[in-house]
C-alpha cells in the first residue's frame, strides 16, 4: 500500500510537456499538446482511485482487495471525449492547411483594424505590415493555380522550402 | 410525474438529433418540422417542470433507479427549471430564424442536414448541464454542448471560421481539462462526485484544500462564462459564425458557465472564500468589456463585447452572496439570455439588409427598413437598461443588493455597474445613429476605402488616409506605392468595392459623394425573409414580455435564490431527507 512516485512524476512531466507544446504557434504542436494534457488528466483521474487492486467484480475478489471502479468509469468517458474532439481538431487543422497553406494560429483581422484606427496610424510600421506568417487567412483562394501559390510563397519567404517540394504541381488537390 | 418529465429535456433533443440525421438532407422539410416539434416539446416540458418545481420545491430523479450516490442523478430545482425554460425559448426562436435563413439562402450559409442535428445535440448538452446532479455529468453536459458548438462554429469551413474556430476549440478544450482535473482532485479528496454529497463533505476538508478545489472549478467555469481575465477568446470567435449560431452561443453557452459558477458558489463552497476575488473580476469584466465594445466598429463584435461586459453583472450578483444579490443575478441571467440572442438575430438581419455588419459601411437602415429599426431599437434600449425594460429592473435589483451589502467594494461595483450601463448605451446608440439614422452618403469614405483595402487581402497595404479626414471619393486610389498588381485586376477590384459599398449603404453609387441622398436612386435590396423577421420579432416580444411578467419572474428568482442560500432543499431532494452518507 505504499504510494507510488511514478504516477505523479509522469503526470507532472506530461503536463509540463503539454503546456510547452500548447504555447507553440504551429497547430499540430498545439494538438499534440492537447493530447498530452488530456492523457495527463486521465492519469490524474486514475491515480485518485488509490492503490491498485483486483478487478471490482462481485464474487471475483473481496471488497477490500478491489480497486476503485469509479475513476476508471470516469476515465473511459474522458478518453472517448478527448478522442472525438482530437479527431475534430485534426480535421480542422487539415482544413486550415488546405485553405491557406499554413497551419499556425491566425491573427484576428478585425482587432488589427480597430487597433489601426488609433493615433499610431501615421506610424511607418503599420500593424498591417505584418510578417507574412501573420497575414490573414483566405487570400490563397483568390489564386488560380498551384503554380501561382508556389510562386507567391517563394516570393514571400525566399529561402523557406515549400511544403509541396518534390510533389508535381497540381497534386495538392482541388482548390 | 416529475421522474418521467425530468430526463425529457435531454432525451428528446438527442433522439430528435438522431432522427434528424437519419432523415438527412433528402427531406429538409421533414427535418425542419421535426426539429421545431422537438424543441417545442422541450419548451412545454420545461414550463411544466418550472411550474412543478416552483410549487413543490426541488426534486431529484435517479436515472435507472440506481441507489443515489452510485447512479446518475438529475436534479430539478427552481433555478435549473427556470434556466431550462429560457434556454428552450431562445433555442426555439433561433431555430425558426435558422429555418427562415436556410429556406431563403439554400444550404450555403448553414448546411441544413448538419445544422439541425448538431443544434439539437447542443440543446441536449445545455439541458444536461442544467439538470446534472453530479460534477461529472456536468462535465459530460459541457462536453456535449461544446462539441456541438465546435461543429456549429466552423460550419462551412471557410477560412475565417476555421481561424476563429481553432482558437475557440483550443480554449474550450483547456477549460474542460482544468474542469476534469478539478473533478479528479475533488474525487481524491472526498470520494464522491455527487453534488449533494459534496456539499456536506467538502466542508469537512482543510481550508487550503477547499481553496484549491474551489479556485480550479471557478477558473474552469470562468473560461466558459468569459469572466474578464479569461474572456479574450469570446469576441474573437463568436462574430464569424452564421447569425443564428452566434445568437444561440451568445445567449446560452456563457450562461451555462454562469450557472455552474452559481452552483459552485452556493452549493459546493458556500463559505465565500473567493467572494472578493470574484467581485474584482466582476468589476474588471464589466468595465473592460464595455470599453472594448465602445472601441469596436462591427455590430457583431460590439455585441460580443457587451456580452462579456454584462457577464460581470451576473458575477457581481453571485459574489455578493446574499439572497438579494443572487436573485438579481438569476433575473439578469434570464433577461440577458433573451436580450443577447435577440440582438444577434437582429445583427443577422442587418447583415442581410445592409450587406455588412461594419458600422462604418452602413447607413440609412432606418429609412430602408423601419421595421428592422424598431427590432434593433427596443432590445438595444433594453440591453442598456433604460426604464421600464427588464434590463433596468435587473440592474436596479443588482445595484440595490450591492448597496444593501454595506461594504466599500460592492459600492465601487455599483458605481462601475452604473457606468457600464451608460457606456452600453453609448455603444448601442452609436450603432443606431450610424447604421440606422444617418443618410448613407455620410458613411466616411476614408474608413471604408481602408476597410476595402484590408478586405482586399494582404497583397497591398491600405491606402493612406487623406489629411482632411475624409477622402472625398468613395474609392481611394490604393496600391500605388506597391503597384504589384496588373491594372485589370486593380480595376476589377475597385469595381467590386464600389458594388459592395452600394450594397452596404443601400444606394446605387452616387455621382456626388456629398449629397447622394436624393435622386441617386435608393433601391431596396432583397426583401428580408418573412420567417426571419417574424422569429426575430417574436424574440423581441419575448424580451418585452420579460418586462411585463417581471414581477412574478423576480418572485421565482427570489425563491430560487432563497433555495440556493438555504442549500437544504437541494441536498434533501437528492437524499430524500435521510442522513447524507
Amino acid at each position: 500500500m505504499t504510494p507510488t512516485v511514478v504516477l505523479p512524476v509522469i503526470i507532472g512531466g506530461l503536463y509540463a510537456a503539454g503546456v510547452y507544446l500548447l504555447l507553440d504557434r504551429s497547430l499540430t504542436r498545439v494538438l499534440l499538446g492537447v493530447l498530452l494534457l488530456g492523457n495527463a488528466t486521465n492519469l490524474l483521474l486514475l491515480s485518485t482511485g488509490g492503490p491498485s487492486g483486483r478487478a471490482p467484480i462481485l464474487g471475483y475478489a473481496d471488497p477490500e482487495d478491489m480497486s476503485d471502479p469509479i475513476p476508471q468509469a470516469l476515465i473511459l468517458t474522458a478518453i472517448v471525449i478527448t478522442f472525438g474532439v482530437s479527431a475534430f481538431l485534426l480535421a480542422i487543422i487539415y482544413r486550415s492547411w488546405r485553405l491557406v497553406r499554413q497551419e499556425v494560429v491566425g491573427v484576428d483581422e478585425e482587432d488589427r483594424r480597430v487597433a489601426r484606427r488609433s493615433s499610431t496610424d501615421s506610424d511607418e510600421i503599420d500593424p498591417d505590415d505584418l510578417d507574412p506568417a501573420d497575414r490573414p487567412a483566405g487570400h490563397a483562394d483568390s489564386l488560380q493555380s498551384e503554380a501561382e501559390v508556389e510562386a507567391l510563397l517563394a516570393q514571400r519567404r525566399p529561402g523557406v522550402p515549400s511544403d509541396d517540394v518534390g510533389l508535381p504541381v497540381g497534386e495538392g488537390g482541388e482548390r | 410525474m416529475i421522474s418521467v418529465l425530468t430526463p425529457l429535456p435531454v432525451l428528446l433533443p438527442l433522439l430528435g438529433a438522431a432522427a434528424a440525421l437519419l432523415v438527412g438532407g433528402r427531406h429538409p422539410r421533414i427535418q425542419r418540422t421535426l426539429s421545431i416539434l422537438v424543441l417545442s416539446a422541450v419548451l412545454t416540458v420545461s414550463v411544466v417542470l418550472l411550474v412543478i418545481a416552483d410549487r413543490d420545491g426541488a426534486a431529484a430523479v435517479s436515472v435507472g433507479d440506481w441507489v443515489v450516490p452510485l447512479g446518475i442523478v438529475l436534479v430539478v430545482d427552481r433555478l435549473s427549471a427556470l434556466m431550462l425554460v429560457v434556454a428552450a425559448t431562445v433555442a426555439l426562436g433561433v431555430l425558426v430564424f435558422a429555418v427562415g435563413q436556410g429556406s431563403a439562402d439554400g444550404d450555403e450559409e448553414t448546411p441544413i442536414s448538419i445544422f439541425h442535428p448538431t443544434f439539437l445535440v447542443l440543446i441536449a448538452g445545455v439541458a444536461a448541464a442544467f439538470l446534472a446532479g453530479d460534477l461529472f455529468n456536468l462535465y459530460v453536459g459541457f462536453e456535449m454542448l461544446l462539441t456541438a458548438s465546435y461543429v456549429l462554429l466552423t460550419l462551412g469551413g471557410s477560412a475565417p471560421r476555421i481561424r476563429a474556430g481553432i482558437t475557440y476549440i483550443v480554449v474550450s478544450l483547456l477549460s474542460s481539462l482544468v474542469f476534469l482535473a478539478a473533478i479528479a482532485l475533488v474525487y481524491a479528496a472526498t470520494g464522491t462526485v455527487t453534488m449533494a454529497q459534496l456539499a456536506v463533505r467538502l466542508a469537512e476538508l482543510p481550508e487550503g484544500t477547499q481553496l484549491l478545489l474551489q479556485s480550479m472549478l471557478l477558473i474552469a467555469f470562468a473560461i466558459k462564462a468569459a469572466v474578464f481575465p479569461l474572456s479574450a477568446w469570446l469576441p474573437d470567435s463568436y462574430p464569424t459564425a452564421p447569425a443564428p449560431v452566434t445568437a444561440v452561443f451568445a445567449g446560452l453557452l456563457t450562461k451555462v458557465g454562469v450557472y455552474a459558477i452559481i452552483r459552485t458558489q452556493t452549493l459546493l463552497f458556500p463559505g465565500g472564500a473567493l467572494d472578493d476575488v470574484l467581485l474584482w473580476a466582476a468589476l474588471a469584466t464589466m468595465v473592460i468589456g464595455i470599453l472594448g465594445a465602445v472601441a469596436q466598429t462591427d455590430i457583431r463584435r460590439i455585441l460580443s463585447f457587451t456580452l462579456v461586459s454584462h457577464i460581470g453583472y451576473m458575477v457581481f450578483g453571485i459574489a455578493l452572496a446574499t439572497t438579494a444579490g443572487l436573485a438579481g443575478a438569476i433575473f439578469y441571467v434570464v433577461h440577458h439570455i433573451a436580450i443577447q440572442t435577440t440582438l444577434f438575430l437582429v445583427a443577422g438581419l442587418v447583415e442581410r439588409q445592409g450587406g455588412s455588419t461594419a458600422v462604418d459601411r452602413l447607413g440609412g437602415l432606418a429609412k430602408a427598413s423601419p421595421l428592422l429599426a424598431v427590432l434593433y431599437f427596443v432590445p438595444a434600449m433594453n440591453l442598456a437598461g433604460i426604464p421600464p425594460f427588464s434590463g433596468f429592473i435587473g440592474k436596479l435589483g443588482l445595484l440595490e443588493a450591492g448597496i444593501a451589502d454595506g461594504g466599500w467594494l460592492p459600492v465601487v461595483l455599483v458605481a462601475g455597474g452604473a457606468m457600464t450601463s451608460l457606456l452600453t448605451l453609448v455603444a448601442v446608440s452609436r450603432v443606431w445613429s450610424r447604421a440606422f439614422w444617418r443618410p448613407p452618403a455620410q458613411a466616411p469614405a476614408d474608413d471604408t476605402a481602408r476597410a476595402a483595402a484590408a478586405d482586399a487581402g494582404p497583397e497591398r497595404r491600405p491606402a493612406p488616409v487623406a489629411a482632411d479626414g475624409h477622402g472625398g471619393s468613395t474609392v481611394v486610389d490604393v496600391g500605388d506605392e506597391d503597384a504589384p498588381l496588373p491594372q485589370d485586376r486593380q480595376a476589377a477590384r475597385r469595381a467590386a468595392w464600389e458594388r459592395h459599398t452600394a450594397v452596404a449603404t443601400a444606394t446605387a453609387p452616387a455621382e456626388d459623394g456629398l449629397d447622394g441622398d436624393g435622386a441617386a436612386g435608393r433601391r431596396p435590396l432583397r426583401p428580408l425573409p418573412r420567417v426571419m423577421v417574424g422569429s426575430t420579432a417574436a424574440m423581441v416580444v419575448v424580451t418585452v414580455g420579460l418586462t411585463v411578467v417581471a414581477g412574478p419572474l423576480y418572485g421565482v428568482a427570489e425563491r430560487a435564490a432563497g433555495d440556493l442560500r438555504d442549500r437544504t432543499p437541494y441536498i434533501s431532494s437528492v437524499f430524500g431527507g435521510e442522513e447524507v452518507p
